[in-house]
């Protein structure tokens, strides 16, 4: 236990025999480089974009973001990121509750079935529901449809949360005298808070981001009014000025969360406080409980796989002629899985440098790499796209190799959650034995840094080839002449209203992405590795 | 938990090997593949149905031994594209829906001229007058409705009267499609920007939330009953026909008044980049979209389209192009699209 790293202050050695100060070592070079040209590399779409946009002309972009229209969007966008991420927290806060802190039957089976709908894509579960009936449309379905698909995104962490956070404390207030009520409101949910914010932030960057499903129920945002744009005049001024909009958007999201969250405190008594948590008893309770979960798995799961199964039986003409399934499956699983590389190849030397070097200056240029957050998929995409076009004259302008790269771009963050997180893990001790024993610092990355966080960058690769394979809206944009990923053949085939042919994409999009959800499940589960809550 | 990390190293050592060596490998595939094509290719930029174009291309490829790589997206993208690309664009033809995008492209210097004999074959109002692109096939905007909605006697008769509040909650249009701004355009031609405006924001009150991003989404939801009417080109209706069966059918079309402002011809057509180094391969690309076979290929595919070569006609039940009763507005007179655009625009229905 005492090799645990303290998760951001870097790197104070835990051990008694790390003796090398790293204070004393000399500037990693190697991996300040690296970092510096990894951190260029994921501004450089919002540079160029500020820059196109300035290019525009104060004019231009006034009349066109001062419009009637901005402002409809504006409070379309907005009023939709409240309502679903409200909905979110409410609906992923009490799932993980009940499955991780009371004795409701078939936990273990309900934690897998609530988490699967992230391996749907949300232009999978829109379709699903909007091609069963008219009346999903519109806001009422939006705030539905993407309920549905994205509280997994704050189950995920609220669970992770409940299952490690000190059971002690909400002893401790009931024998202060709170009422089960208030040690509810006020410990358990107040120690779960960091996490609740956390899943709500990625929902409401996921809802400003949200391209698919919205031109699906007919409803307008910033995302769907850019692309129309980008359609009706493939034009640089115009999209850069909406896109800045939507990246300003993410930025108040963005900072918004990190007020609310504040200082992080450490909500733990002891080193050795993680104990068994002793489950609350639903009693009759259960029955409802249950209840409630059958309806959010059928309505979350069962709808949009069930109405894809329906389309095939139903079956319809080969009314449209498009890439075989194969052919889809084949260059959708290539593309995600170099993504999913070189992200996580990226995301190394930036994570070690933060957390095994000291200095502000690292930490700094970490936190840089969140700025994509804030940058839509849309966003990249047209960036990249402009940028290869106009300026580097045509090289990799419609190439497989830069659609990657925007994928690489994109989820860049979720990568170097992952690698961060096991690089915490791995203990420092064991890479100073190396250098203390003569190994020198290439030496020890590859024989002993590497395969320590290893999990960890099984993780990131799993996190980032499912975003890949589920991703759409950059790819419609970027996709190489002559092919179709599975979620863009998906998209022309729904666009064609061709049901029966969209629907067996959709379910290779779910099986492909279920895997890796698996496997990050696993990981996640295991990553605390301190003493485990009896099940 | 050193223990618990060294053996899930043992457990992930291949995983990782996996993952540091998937992209070496899957580049030297990339790499293998790119290099290996066949000699003569050609790109095409495609704003058509991909069904349409699909069938066209194989059966060009047949023939000519000629590899098309097409892409597809909107055409209007394309065009802008083009633009942006100047002389790199990786573009050789360009096949779009409608004339706007290729009048636009001829007024940037960027096409280059057709063969004449290519042009001597379908009717010259259908072509560009200067030369530039060659019009393909034909299509006519009218109305979708679902008779359970709205009686057929109470439907605008013109264009004009889908301003009309009585309408309002009932209408559906795809303000962004491009077979809507043609439309625009003609009633601009007739009525005047001021009393274009004014038409298209009674429009955008009309249409509340039943603003769709294309006309196969107006065709589905009128079908389906979610709105009861709205304004699309004839060939939607079939093609929704087609592939949902004749009995899943609940809506009908309706054409406008002989020859109302909206009662518009709309010409597909396909043009050669000045930028292309292929030029004898575009051209013989562009003589086969008119060639009998072409037309055929048109006339009886999925796609209910008009040929506009004499003496190919579609297959019944449509009513045949020789009897349609359009507007006379003309090629030219609908432009580049830019009038409509910034109409549409000022409206905020863009």
């Amino acid at each position: 236990m005492g090799t645990q790293a303290p998760a951001i202050r870097g790197p104070v050695p835990p051990s008694r025999w790390a003796s090398v100060s790293p204070r004393r070592a000399p500037r990693p070079w190697l991996l300040l480089g690296l970092s510096t040209a990894v951190a260029l590399v994921l501004v450089a779409p919002l540079a160029f974009l500020l820059f196109e946009a300035h290019g525009a002309g104060t004019s231009t972009i006034v009349h066109l973001i001062f419009r009637e229209l901005t402002a409809s969007l504006l409070w379309n966008t907005v009023r939709l990121t409240v309502v679903v991420t409200a909905l979110c927290a409410v609906i992923g806060t009490a799932a993980a509750w009940f499955v991780e802190r009371t004795d409701l039957p078939g936990r273990r089976v309900w934690a897998v079935l609530v988490v699967v709908p992230l391996a749907i894509p949300d232009f999978v579960v829109s379709f699903g529901w909007a091609s069963l009936s008219t009346r999903v449309a519109g806001f009422q379905g939006a705030v539905l449809v993407m309920t549905l698909a994205v509280y997994p995104l704050v189950y995920l962490p609220v669970a992770a949360s409940f299952r490690n956070s000190d059971p002690g404390q909400e002893e401790l207030a009931r024998s202060l005298g709170a009422g089960r009520l208030q040690t509810f409101w006020r410990v358990t949910l107040g120690q779960a808070r960091v996490a609740i914010l956390g899943g709500c932030l990625l929902v409401a960057l996921v809802l400003l981001a949200e391209y698919g499903a919205f031109e699906i129920l007919g409803y307008q945002t910033f995302t769907t009014e850019i692309f129309t744009e980008f359609n009706v005049s493939f034009n640089v001024p115009t999209a850069s000025a909406l896109s800045l909009v939507l990246v300003l958007l993410s930025l108040v999201v963005l900072s918004g969360e990190g007020l609310a969250r504040g200082r992080g405190r450490l909500s733990r008594s002891g080193p050795l406080a993680q104990r068994a948590i002793r489950p609350h008893r639903l009693g009759r309770a259960r029955l409802p409980a249950l209840l409630g979960f059958a309806v959010l798995v059928g309505l979350a799961l069962g709808v949009p796989i069930g109405s894809s199964v329906y389309w095939i039986l139903r079956g319809g003409h080969a009314f449209l002629t498009g890439v075989s399934l194969l052919d889809a499956t084949w260059h959708t699983a290539l593309y995600s899985a170099i993504a999913a590389a070189l992200s996580t190849t990226m995301a190394l030397p930036v994570a070690l440098l933060a957390i095994r070097h000291s200095g502000r200056g690292y930490l700094l240029l970490e936190r840089s790499t969140y700025l994509v957050l804030a940058m839509p998929g849309l966003v990249i995409a047209l960036a990249l796209s402009y940028f290869t076009e106009r300026y580097a004259n045509g090289f990799l302008y419609q190439s497989a190799p830069l659609l990657v790269i925007a994928y690489a771009i994109l989820f860049f963050p979720l990568a170097l959650v992952g690698v961060r997180a096991s690089i915490v893990q791995a203990p420092v001790g064991l890479e100073e034995v190396g250098r203390s024993l003569g190994r020198g610092r290439v030496s020890v990355l590859l024989r002993i840094t590497l395969p320590l966080v290893s999990p960890g960058l099984a993780a990131a690769f799993c996190l980032v080839f499912l975003s890949a394979v589920t991703e759409l809206t950059a790819t419609l944009i970027l996709i190489p002449t002559g092919v179709q990923t599975l979620s863009t053949q998906f998209w022309a085939y729904q666009q064609n209203l061709s049901y029966g042919q969209a629907a067996p994409f959709a379910l290779a999009i779910i099986a492909i992405a279920a895997l890796p959800s698996v496997v990050l499940g696993r990981f996640f589960d295991r990553l605390p590795s301190r003493g485990r809550p009896a099940r | 938990m050193p223990e618990v990390l060294f053996a899930m190293k043992r457990i992930h050592r291949p995983l990782l090997l996996t993952v540091l060596l998937v992209p070496v490998v899957a580049l030297l595939a990339a790499c293998g593949s790119s290099s290996s094509g066949p000699s003569k290719s050609i790109t095409l930029y495609n704003g058509q149905h991909v069904q349409t174009t699909d069938t066209l291309v194989a059966a060009f490829e047949r023939e000519s031994g000629i590899k098309v790589n097409v892409r597809s997206d909107d055409e209007d993208t394309f065009a802008d594209e083009i633009v942006t690309e100047g002389s790199n664009s990786p573009a050789d033809v360009i096949y779009t829906e409608n004339s706007p995008a290729l009048e636009y492209l001829q007024g940037k210097s960027l096409l280059a001229p057709v063969d004449s004999t290519t042009l001597a074959r379908t009717p010259s109002r259908f072509n560009s007058p200067q030369g530039g692109w060659l019009g393909v096939s034909a299509r006519v905007s009218v109305l979708i409705y679902n008779p359970s909605l709205i009686k057929a006697s109470e439907l605008p008769t013109s264009v004009l009267q889908l301003a009309e509040p009585k309408y309002h909650g009932k209408l559906a249009i795809a303000a962004g499609e491009t077979d809507f701004q043609p439309i625009v355009t003609s009633v601009a031609r007739t009525n005047g920007r001021a009393a274009t405006q004014k038409w298209l924001e009674g429009i955008k009150d009309n249409a509340t939330s039943h603003i769709y991003p294309d006309n196969e989404t107006i065709s589905s939801q009128v079908n389906r009953g979610a709105v009861a009417f709205g304004v699309i080109n004839q060939y939607y209706w079939y093609r929704m026909r087609a592939e949902l069966g004749a009995g899943s059918i609940h809506s009908k079309i309706a054409y406008f008044a002989p020859h109302d402002p909206g009662y518009v011809i709309d010409v597909s057509g396909a043009a050669i980049l000045k930028s292309s180094k292929n030029q004898s391969a575009d051209q013989k690309f562009l003589v086969f979209l008119v060639s009998r076979e072409g037309q055929e290929i048109i006339a009886h595919s999925l796609s209910f389209e008009y040929p506009i070569v004499p003496g190919v006609t579609t297959a019944a039940p449509e009513t045949p192009f020789n009897e349609l009763q359009p507007n006379s507005i003309t090629i030219p007179q609908l432009g580049d699209g830019s009038t409509a655009i910034g109409l549409l625009r000022e409206a905020g229905l863009l």
